[in-house]
């Protein structure tokens, strides 16, 4: 096909371009971005996808409510975040065009792809709702293009719902000029396991919606890329923790379904009996982890996925697992909380409750991830991490990881990674079931089948013989044993590094999936010669080393992150009654540094210009000090 | 005489091999005197040198009360964990190593009320466990509240006038799961019965739950001391599948040819008031085995690598 675009058109070269798929629930939005994202991805982009998803399965139609969709961050460099508001937009019908327009999603001069059928529709109150709908739209400056997608649909196929999607993708792939051999490609691989006839009919809407984008369009953008030399994947933060699981050698995992976390067990169950192991779905959360905990007890590393309101339910167990000391990795996919709060967008809030949730003090290793790419790896460290240390490993991704779409270099796979097999050797003489080196606190794992190794383990203040034991000196040395084990693994972790220049006016501190949005945003600032550096933590619990010295070299440290704090000069918020962002907490106690913070909790990634511009906000109210 | 019933002359026999009865025991029960447990952890014992378990090859797994404190009493892996809580780790147990023998151990408040969820659904799975109900009617370590099985109108600290409502009856509940796979009631006053139900749920290939009645002589000592004192307000449930032992005929007048695998009359039997009921209730070895249907093929590490390959390659660019 001749690829060439029409003498009238104007072709547009941009360094990246942000696109929105907007539809109804169940019209197919996720599929038309994926492979929209994937075509992308294998031409040779950088590309990051977040999908737009309400909480049920399918709201009704038509109403701001019942909107669903991706959005797709590509360009010619990589791409680390969803970046800012987009440039591009389809959408199947005004309401949901609303609900993104008042979510102020869309670039000021956005332009929009619409649905042509509702202007004129014969239900006078549609037609009502279309106007009041562009009536408040037109507050900017959009440039609405009528695209009479239903009825090109139908051309093809008798249900327009199931077809939209095919030639949406279409318009899209001749205005950016995406590789029609890679699309196909992606639609018969998406299709596979459906007849021959279904590829076939996705591929014609594909070329029509070419077509028709060819016949009235006059405008392309083109993004350049590069492609990549190493082989890379591309895949989302649930699947890269699944595989992440598996190539950490865990062979069972235990849970529950919750949003956003179920699809790591989803891509589990589908491969994990390949690999030796299961998922079992419990009854409840605390059953999931009990199970997750008695396979461990038996010599597995097993692990448990769950997001806020599971892993508030696994708290006795996971206390029981600290205090018996036998390994454990948790997943949490953080949502918006609290309670069930925001069951399907993301938040960071549940750092704290993650290090203290447990009656107690019950010392555990939390880690969170930086990037989809870290998914993958953090399973493996984790595993290795609970074994070592006979400890609770919990992993803190979120919603924007779980279901944002990223390209990272394809990982060499290591036997090492894997679990080594279980020491059934007879015991030596004498050993205890906590013979608790006195130095690190480290222990011997003794598991059942180990000949004259016998012992009952309890959840009870317990000696070294694993005997129930309420006197203090044993009471207080359990305690000491258990901390001790976390500054032995901290003793492991080097400093974090800093991104920028080693000092300077301003650090910003982030965990987690923020990292890609809090550097382009710094990078922004240091172009406009700013002194401002980021440091991106991955180690919560404990800390990575060598804070305070860094902390110790800007003027002023802040964090950033996605859960709620106070404002002060609110009403009754003052210095004094100020609340802090999670991290800025634990950072003000860690180092007696005065930190401050920034954060936000929209319900969707923080984008790199709110940051910016909180940065600049706290980088003027620190000069005026 | 069917391969599982039980002749208390067979108990004779184990002193000549390798462990005995005491070689299970670790220390001193720490229970009141008087106290059910005793009875129950004797029976296991004799159950164990019967069947030679090696003490490395089984676990005890129980929950948060009297009768958890079990496992720290028995030659053999324990974990004593949380309440309610026991069956969801041998669960998991049983799963990751299905060679090992797992008994678990459970009160009445553990199992029935705080852990009801866990009872269900276990039940309902079906793992290969051995599953001890010590029911003595009421909260014992935390000093004499109302469980779910003590009986209406019994004076308690947290109902002074007595319970209000009619007490649950655990061998109706469990009998109407589906996958139940062998419900029995044997009491602890009855040694030879306890030791011949305890050996016929070993046996048994699937969930073995068995409700042993138990005296508490704190705080329930009267709950059963009519059917303690008159043997004839007692039915034994008896078959060629079922459970019996030389001398109980001249105990219990009352015997009821039962047919375990009649899970009709089983439900029937379980609901009636008018005697107590000792004997298996319900038995099926057909039903799936959660350890079972869920077995996979070990795969080593190699193999493991060379897959995952295969998996990446579904998301390569």
């Amino acid at each position: 096909m001749n690829r060439t675009a029409n003498s009238q058109t104007t072709v547009t070269a941009v360094p990246e371009h942000t696109v929105e798929i907007i539809t109804n629930s169940g019209e197919g939005a996720q599929k038309c971005a994926t492979i929209f994202g994937q075509t992308c991805a294998k031409m040779g982009n950088g590309v990051w996808t977040v999908e737009i998803i309400p909480a049920e399965i399918e709201p009704p139609h038509h109403t701001v409510t019942s909107t669903s969709g991706n959005i797709v961050r590509f360009g010619t460099e990589k791409v680390t975040n969803w970046g800012d508001r987009s440039k591009l937009a389809v959408a199947f019908n005004d309401q949901v065009c609303l609900s993104r327009h008042r979510l102020d999603s869309f670039d000021d001069d956005c332009i929009i792809l619409h649905e042509a059928m509702w202007e004129k529709h014969e239900d006078e109150n549609i037609r009502n709702n279309y106007a009041k709908a562009m009536e408040e739209m037109s507050s900017k400056n959009y440039r609405f293009i009528k695209v009479p997608i239903e009825e090109e649909t139908l051309k093809v196929v008798d249900n327009a719902q199931h077809g939209k999607n095919m030639f949406a993708l279409g318009l899209l792939a001749e205005i950016y000029q995406r590789d029609l051999s890679i699309i196909e490609k992606q639609i018969a691989n998406i299709f596979r396991h459906k007849s021959a006839k279904v590829t076939e009919v996705n591929i014609e809407l594909v070329k029509n919606g070419i077509a028709w984008a060819r016949e009235n369009l006059d405008f392309q953008f083109q993004i350049k890329s590069v492609p990549a030399k190493e082989s890379r994947v591309v895949m989302n933060g649930n699947q890269a923790a699944a595989l992440g699981a598996v190539a950490a050698g865990m062979e069972m995992c235990a849970m529950y379904p919750i949003t956003p976390a179920t699809s790591v067990s989803h891509e589990l169950a589908a491969i994990i009996e390949n690999y030796g192991g299961m998922v079992h779905q419990a009854e409840d959360e605390i059953a999931a982890c009990g199970v997750a905990l008695g396979a461990s007890y038996g010599g597995k590393v097993a692990l448990t996925v769950t997001s806020g309101p599971g892993m508030a339910l696994k708290t006795e167990f996971l206390a029981l697992a600290i205090m018996t000391e036998i390994p454990l990795v948790v997943l949490n996919v953080q949502r918006g909380g609290p309670s069930t709060g925001l069951p399907t967008k993301v938040e960071q809030s549940d750092l704290l409750s993650s290090l203290y949730s447990q009656p107690g003090d019950a010392p555990r290793v939390v880690i969170a991830p930086r990037s989809i790419e870290e998914c993958f790896h953090a399973m493996v460290t984790a595993r290795r991490i609970a074994e070592t240390f006979r400890c609770v490993v919990i992993i803190l991704t979120d919603a924007n990881l779980a279901s944002g779409v990223q390209q990272f270099t394809r990982p060499k796979f290591d036997v090492r990674w894997q679990q080594e097999p279980i020491d059934f050797s007879a015991l030596p003489e004498g050993l205890r079931p906590y013979d608790w080196d006195s130095e690190t606190g480290l222990s011997r794992r003794i598991v059942p089948g180990t000949p004259g190794g016998q012992h009952t383990v309890t959840g009870l203040a317990h000696d070294e013989e694993s005997h129930v034991s309420y006197d203090p000196e044993s009471n207080e040395r359990g305690c000491k044993m258990r901390s001790r084990k976390l500054a032995v693994f901290q003793s492991t972790l080097i400093p974090p590094s800093v991104y920028g220049d080693e000092e300077g006016d301003l650090l910003v501190v982030g965990w987690g999936s923020t990292q890609g949005a809090i550097e382009e945003a710094v990078d922004r600032a240091r172009a406009e010669g700013m002194k401002i550096s980021t440091c991106q933590l991955t180690f919560l619990s404990p800390m990575e080393p060598g804070l305070k010295e860094i902390f110790s070299r800007f003027k002023q440290v802040m964090t950033v992150e996605i859960n709620y704090s106070d404002t002060v000069g609110d009403p009754y918020i003052t210095e004094e009654t100020r609340r802090y962002g999670q991290l800025a907490w634990l950072l003000r106690a860690q180092t007696l540094v005065d930190i401050d913070c920034w954060t936000s909790c929209p319900g969707q990634p923080l984008r790199p210009n709110d940051i910016y511009n909180s940065i600049i906000d706290k980088s003027e109210r620190g000069a005026s000090k | 005489m069917s391969s599982i019933a039980i002749s208390l002359l067979d108990i004779e026999d184990d002193a000549s091999e390798c462990l005995v009865a005491e070689d299970y025991q670790t220390r001193e029960g720490k229970w009141c005197a008087g106290c059910g447990d005793f009875g129950a952890l004797n029976a296991v014992k004799r159950l164990l040198a019967k069947e030679q378990l090696k003490p490395e090859k089984m676990a005890f797994v129980s929950g948060i009360g009297c009768s958890s404190r079990f496992p720290h009493y028995v030659n053999a892996y324990g974990f004593h964990g949380i309440h309610g809580r026991a069956l969801p780790i041998a669960t998991g147990l049983k799963l990751a190593r299905p060679e090992l023998d797992v008994f678990v151990v459970m009160g009445d408040g553990d199992c029935t009320s705080i852990g009801a969820g866990h009872w269900i659904h276990a039940t309902r799975y079906n793992p290969n466990l051995t599953v001890l109900l010590l029911d003595n009617n009421i909260y014992g370590l935390t000093k004499n509240q109302t469980s779910p099985t003590t009986p209406q109108g019994y004076k308690s600290n947290t109902s002074p006038r007595g319970s209000v409502l009619p007490a649950l009856n655990p061998l109706q509940a469990t009998l109407g799961v589906s996958n139940a796979s062998f419900v029995a009631q044997t009491a602890d006053w009855v040694p030879a019965h306890m030791y011949a139900t305890l050996q016929a749920a070993y046996q048994h290939t699937g969930f073995s739950f068995i409700r042993i009645l138990q005296r508490c002589p704190k705080f329930t000592p009267d709950v059963f001391q009519d059917q303690i004192k008159n043997p004839d307000l007692t039915e034994l449930l008896v078959h060629e599948d079922g459970v019996d032992a030389p001398g109980l005929e001249r105990l219990f007048k009352a015997r009821r040819v039962h047919d375990p695998k009649d899970i009709d009359e089983a439900r029937s039997l379980a609901q009636r008031t008018d005697m107590l009921r000792l004997g298996i209730f319900f038995r099926d070895d057909s039903f799936p085995v959660y350890d079972e249907i869920r077995s996979v093929r070990p795969v080593s590490p190699e193999e493991k690598v060379q897959g995952l390959e295969r998996e990446f390659d579904r998301y390569a660019v």
